[in-house]
């Protein structure tokens, strides 16, 4: 299964949009891109969801990784999520307390 | 684990290999849904599950063999696959996987070839203490735990199996 990652720029926030399935054969991809983003200096982060058909824990334990990476830099991570399979998977974990989960796109970087 | 009358059994053995995780995954749903067994909403919990357990063998695979070459065995997972990939992953790396579709029920037992189980030594902070955003793994266990109804750990010297049952809810 194939890992889509998209960057595009709105406003001061980077938007990386995933799609496929993410776990431990995709999950190295997607830490590289954003390790990649956040060295480029990109420290406003919304990671784009909508396209994901299936995260595991490897996939989240990215996602962890990269929001201590863009706060260290006084930056912020926040998602997009309305699938309720994925959010189920925050919600189950505790991670929904830690990441800001949005609507859209729109809502993401009007914050 | 009893086993109800008529229940069918299917089994997969795949290379402790990071790819293959998405057979293991498709497989077992399919098999899921051919009972008729589970509803659609239980289905992408088992394939959840399968997946959180199916890393957790093949890290397992790769924590042995990297021992069994010297190598750190403190290598993030995706690290460890990445490193030590088709060198030592051989057939005696595999993860069998066996599962016993029944009525409303799924029964899933995945076995590896690693050293045994090892309890976290200590656990990791809650994930709303800023310290756990050190930690990207650990994840996984609270997913299995939440999302199947029963779970049991055989560990041996000789490998592990990790055996969970999913009902429909």
């Amino acid at each position: 299964m194939d890992l889509g990652l998209d960057v595009t720029q709105r406003d001061r926030w980077t938007v990386l949009a995933v799609s496929g399935e993410v776990d431990v054969a995709t999950a190295p991809r997607l830490r590289e891109q954003l390790v990649q983003l956040v060295n480029e200096g990109h420290h406003h982060l919304v990671v784009d969801l909508e396209g994901v058909d299936f995260l595991d824990s490897t996939g989240l334990g990215v996602l962890v990784g990269a929001l201590k990476r863009v706060r260290l830099q006084d930056g912020e991570l926040t998602l997009v999520c309305t699938q309720p399979r994925i959010v189920k998977v925050f919600d189950i974990t505790g991670l929904s307390k830690v990441f800001t989960l949005h609507e859209s796109v729109d809502s993401a970087v009007a914050a | 684990m009893p086993e109800q009358p008529g229940a069918s059994e299917i089994r997969l053995t795949i290379p402790a290999r990071p790819d293959f995780l998405a057979l293991a995954r498709l497989v077992v749903g399919a098999a899921a849904s051919v009972g008729p067994s589970l509803d659609d909403g239980r289905i992408a919990d088992l394939r959840l599950v399968v997946s959180e357990v199916c890393t957790n063998a093949m890290e397992a695979n790769w924590r042995a063999s990297a021992a069994r070459l010297g190598a750190s065995v403190s290598l993030l997972a995706e690290e460890a696959a990445t490193r030590i990939d088709s060198a030592v992953i051989d057939g005696a790396d595999a993860v069998r996987i066996n599962c016993t579709v029944a009525l409303h029920e799924v029964v899933v037992a995945v076995t590896d070839c690693g050293s045994g189980f090892e309890p976290p030594t200590t656990p990791h902070p809650p994930v709303t203490d800023p310290a756990r955003l050190d930690f990207e793994r650990g994840l996984g266990l609270p997913l299995i735990q939440f999302l199947a109804d029963h779970v049991e750990f055989d560990s041996a010297p000789t490998g592990t199996t990790v055996t969970a049952v999913v009902r429909d809810r």
